[in-house]
């Protein structure tokens, strides 16, 4: 009744072509947006900033970046703590070496140091596919978790690999307190969504989706599968190295190897696969179920006053986690992404389904 | 040369080791599509309840005979891995038929996640040992051919005996039983095999049967050699990049991708280590089977991926 287009005529092509072609859509968005730049940072407790809203804007934008390489262009990749970790670390690079560098300025460059590695394993996926893939992607993940521990000129001589970031500002104003930390992360999120957004609707997402879903029918019809596949890993890279370097910089503050091992990134894949591939808005979804899951399993023995030993605790948090994983997947392998838009299909018509 | 036959029979065992936790993939992978990443959590999952059952039913049932204990705990470490299996079967499987790859894959990584979490909460965290009486000291052999011979550990020959034995068993149980023609024909065709009769579930229920008496006598080795621990479930992330070398349909390729990984890993630790910094076992394994790939994309025996339009 409330959501639907009747009456709404587009007479443009500009008009046609808008990410949000129904009225209600762009509302909600807006709205969706004003809530969270504006009545979040007023009403959430400090605790729920740090410990929730923060990872979940970071972990949104690396789910973000994965989903355009594994959803939208068919490569599975395992490999994501990997360009999470460069970003983080070329950015603490970039800030430890050269004298005033603005700290977006080393996020960036951070990315683009995660882009141009990211192309290098990228190159293999031009001649081998599938599983082969993802675990050859693992190499990544595997040589850069020893890179960071061995070389000590990645991580300026620190021993173990762990570094710490202090004193960060963005033009002048400090990123210090929990607003701080979430509103630039908002604000990063915001413009790499509706970048991608962009990407995947214009003629290189299009390009992406029939390499993935069958690259040999997509180069006969002229796409040209190096072109295409490097692009993703190249966009992927980079925006998962700056949600990595957001990561280290604005989440952690201090960091070691470790933060950006194996698990994270089956943690991202999850979110991922979770939320529905080959859909933006499933990367929140997957994110947002990823990050509070634990959270929620954590508390929930308190709430019930059961008096659980920390051991206990944790495996039955492992058991689970696991268990709900594939329960989602059965329930549903498209993701949450696709309960949503079956979910706006069917309010399209209530009241009056017929 | 005498350290260098050293290194390189020492990477032969570890490789033999690896090979079996592969060929638990593999056969997964063959019978039912499947990318099977809890094989780990199996072999930790096994080789607790091997190590606790030993301990437990000597006190349950007041005798003390090291071998009958053994036996006795091998035995129900088995029922349990086919228990595993059946429910894996009923619960995941059959509601995932014909899902894509990637779904599955992260299905069993929700398995693994259970599978580590349950066995812990069941068995408990600490490590425990395994004692299946293997002899620990080494040896010395080729002495008259070398000065000072060449030192093998015992432990690691009667492993990659065992090893072995196992590989030959699995192939005469594939090649001579109806049921192991049966396991064949699902892997070549699942459409196929069930329009002609074969019942696809009571298969996957074998198949994961025999993945997870694999991982329990990987477990076991693994676990009387290292002791049985959470890092036990790693060893599968080693057994990965033998898998893609050798080809993620055969059976060869895992014993022979296993035996170049161990050698490979174990020859660049000593000769490229120190000159890298040391520890890249890990990653050397990946590089070197992702440089096996560049040349033949579908590992050394694996069937040639042909596409179609």
């Amino acid at each position: 009744m409330l959501y639907r287009e009747n009456g709404q005529f587009k007479s443009s092509y500009r008009a046609d072509q808008q990410i949000f072609p129904i009225l209600q859509d762009r509302v909600a968005i807006l709205a969706l947006l004003a809530l969270a730049f504006v009545a979040v940072p007023v009403f959430a407790s400090e605790y729920l900033l740090r410990a929730i809203f923060v990872p979940f804007l970071i972990l949104s934008l690396a789910a973000l970046g994965l989903n355009i390489l594994v959803g939208y262009c068919g490569q599975i990749s395992l490999g994501t703590g990997a360009f999470m970790a460069i970003g983080a670390y070329a950015a603490y690079n970039f800030q430890a070496r050269i004298e005033g560098v603005p700290l977006i300025v080393a996020l960036l460059l951070g990315g683009l140091c995660s882009t141009v590695v990211g192309v290098l394993f990228g190159v293999p996926s031009l001649r081998i596919k599938g599983l082969y893939l993802a675990v050859a992607t693992l190499a990544a993940q595997f040589f850069t978790d020893w890179a960071f521990l061995r070389i000590q000129w990645f991580t300026n001589n620190s021993s173990s690999g762990s570094v710490s970031v202090a004193g960060l500002n963005v033009f002048g104003v400090p990123i210090e307190s929990p607003v701080q930390k979430y509103l630039l992360c908002l604000g990063f999120l915001v413009v790499f969504a509706l970048l991608a957004k962009n990407l995947v609707r214009g003629a290189i997402g299009r390009e992406w989706m029939a390499i993935r879903d069958m690259d040999v029918a997509a180069a006969v019809i002229g796409i040209r599968p190096v072109y295409a596949k490097l692009t993703a890993f190249a966009v992927s890279s980079f925006i998962v190295g700056v949600a990595g370097g957001l990561w280290g910089f604005i989440h952690l503050g201090s960091w070691e190897p470790a933060a950006f091992n194996i698990d994270r990134s089956f943690q991202l894949l999850f979110m991922v696969i979770i939320g529905g591939l080959g859909s933006i808005m499933g990367s929140f979804f997957g994110a947002a179920f990823i990050v509070v899951l634990p959270v929620f399993l954590d508390k929930l023995p308190y709430w019930f006053n059961v008096p659980l030993d920390t051991a206990t605790a944790s495996h039955l948090t492992f058991m689970v986690f696991g268990a709900l994983i594939v329960f989602f997947l059965i329930v549903e392998p498209h993701g949450i992404a696709r309960l949503w838009s079956t979910a706006k299909e069917k309010l399209r018509l209530w009241p009056f389904p017929h | 040369m005498g350290f260098f036959l050293e290194t390189l029979f020492g990477g032969l065992m570890v490789g033999m080791l690896y090979s079996l936790i592969a060929l638990g993939f593999v056969l997964i992978y063959k019978a039912s599509g499947v990318f099977n990443f809890s094989q780990g959590a199996m072999v930790l999952f096994a080789a607790l309840a091997m190590a606790r059952f030993y301990e437990w039913i000597p006190k349950w049932f007041g005798f003390d005979n090291k071998l009958l204990a053994n036996v006795l705990a091998f035995a129900v470490a088995v029922a349990i891995m086919i228990a595993v299996a059946w429910v894996i079967e009923r619960l995941v499987l059959r509601k995932l038929v014909n899902q894509e790859h990637i779904t599955l894959l992260m299905a069993t990584l929700g398995i693994s996640y259970f599978l580590e979490g349950f066995g812990q909460m069941l068995f408990g965290s600490d490590i425990y040992k395994i004692d299946v009486g293997m002899p620990k000291d080494p040896v010395i052999v080729l002495e008259k051919l070398l000065e000072g011979g060449v030192l093998i550990n015992k432990e690691d020959l009667y492993a990659a005996a065992i090893a072995a034995a196992l590989v030959a068993l699995l192939a005469l149980f594939f090649q001579k039983t109806a049921t192991g023609r049966a396991l064949r024909a699902v892997a070549d065709d699942h459409q196929a095999a069930q329009s002609i009769g074969i019942p696809l579930g009571r298969i996957w229920i074998i198949v994961w049967s025999v993945a997870g008496v694999v991982a329990l006598v990987a477990g076991v080795i693994w676990g009387s050699k290292l002791g049985v621990q959470f890092s036990l479930s790693l060893v599968a992330l080693k057994a990965l990049p033998v898998v893609i070398l050798g080809g993620l349909t055969s059976v060869p390729g895992a014993i022979i991708g296993g035996l170049i990984i161990g050698v490979g890993e174990k020859l660049s630790e000593i000769y490229i280590g120190p000159k890298l910094g040391g520890g890249i076992e890990i990653w050397f394994a990946y590089v070197l089977a992702l440089l096996f790939l560049l040349v033949r994309p579908q590992g050394l025996f694996g069937e040639k991926i042909i596409d179609r339009v």
